[in-house]
């Protein structure tokens, strides 16, 4: 175990985020300039940033609420954006086992993407104590929190983001986010299905539904590919 | 904009991120998952990202593009072979921003 070394220089201990913070900058940034064009006060598109704490949600909702769509279908398409996290969730729960129930409270609110990256690193590497832990993660929310702030300074000035490509900040980050995670063959056809029928689904005129049902019904293939072949074998 | 909905949304939205990133956590710290749950939760985020991520790229303001002149589809292309190649999601962001900057910038 190398805790003691890692925590006694904080900031050592801090390095995990680095990328991280590196990322949510400009990320956040994006966020806040679209927000912020998009209609919504300086106030709601920084509580965003502190309440909900996910990226594509939180980008997806700004052009949902843009578009004047309900409150229960913005809740619900968060939701099932952010089912994924259930995922992550579950695959760190075993290092979890010892720490006291407010610190996994703490942790998990601030779970993304990105910081379960870095902390199925760092926990397969036994450093996998809730002080450091916790702090990673709580630099990288303040760091999004900042490019937040930093995004509606400046989207009173700035009222196209084209010229600063910041529009296509979300598609990169899925494309970065996907191919990441595309590690086997079947990982590829449940993208590929996911992503046409998703199309094809909003082409035929289900614009509200296409990510969920398109989600469900490319991971369903996966989840059955997988145990069929596994049953075979 | 009305403030209240808004901040309800947010408060609903904020609910249902959170409920997700700390049940399984807080439930399952010691027990074992059925496997075919298990491999259904391990296939939703590759199903999801890409169901995001397509019609982001094929709609432009709200019609179906697939055309040679859809600058996002190319930036994608370079996006996909930086996140192939360098497996890091700075670099990928930077580059597929870059190119579509870039571009507009010389006026294609």
């Amino acid at each position: 175990m190398q805790e003691s070394k890692a925590f006694t220089p904080s900031l050592q201990a801090l390095a995990p985020a680095l990328p991280v913070v590196m990322g949510y900058l400009p990320i956040g940034f994006a966020y806040g300039v679209l927000a912020i064009n998009a209609g919504l006060t300086p106030f709601e598109t920084i509580a965003m940033s502190v309440i909900v704490y996910a990226g594509s949600a939180q980008l997806m909702a700004v052009s949902l609420f843009q578009a004047g769509i309900n409150p229960f279908s913005i809740v619900a398409t968060t939701f099932i954006i952010n089912l994924r996290h259930l995922l992550f969730s579950a695959s760190l729960a075993p290092y979890l086992e010892h720490w006291h129930k407010s610190q996994v409270a703490a942790f998990c609110y601030e779970l993304t993407d990105e910081t379960f990256g870095v902390h199925s690193l760092r926990f397969e590497r036994g450093e996998n104590t809730a002080g450091p832990s916790s702090a990673i993660n709580l630099t990288c929310q303040l760091a999004w929190v900042v490019g937040t702030i930093l995004g509606v300074v400046a989207g009173g000035l700035i009222t196209d983001v084209k010229p600063f490509a910041l529009d296509y900040a979300l598609p990169a980050m899925f494309i970065a986010l996907l191919i990441l995670q595309i590690k086997a063959k079947l990982h590829l056809v449940v993208a590929l299905t996911g992503g046409v029928v998703s199309m094809l689904l909003w082409l035929g005129g289900v614009t509200q539904w296409n990510v969920i049902l398109a989600t469900l019904l490319a991971a369903t293939l996966g989840a059955g590919v997988e145990t069929w072949s596994k049953r075979r074998s | 904009m009305e403030q209240t909905p808004v901040l309800i949304t947010l408060l609903g939205m904020g609910l249902v991120t959170y409920l997700p990133r700390l049940l399984p956590a807080w439930f399952l710290r010691e027990r074992e998952l059925p496997p075919f749950l298990v491999a259904w939760l391990h296939y939703v985020p590759v199903a999801v990202l890409a169901a995001l991520l397509v019609p982001s790229l094929l709609l432009q303001d709200g019609e179906f593009a697939l055309c040679w002149n859809n600058l996002y589809l190319w930036a994608a292309v370079l996006a996909i072979l930086v996140a192939w190649k360098t497996k890091n999601m700075f670099a990928t962001v930077l580059a597929g921003m870059a190119v579509v900057a870039l571009t507009r910038l010389l006026g294609f």
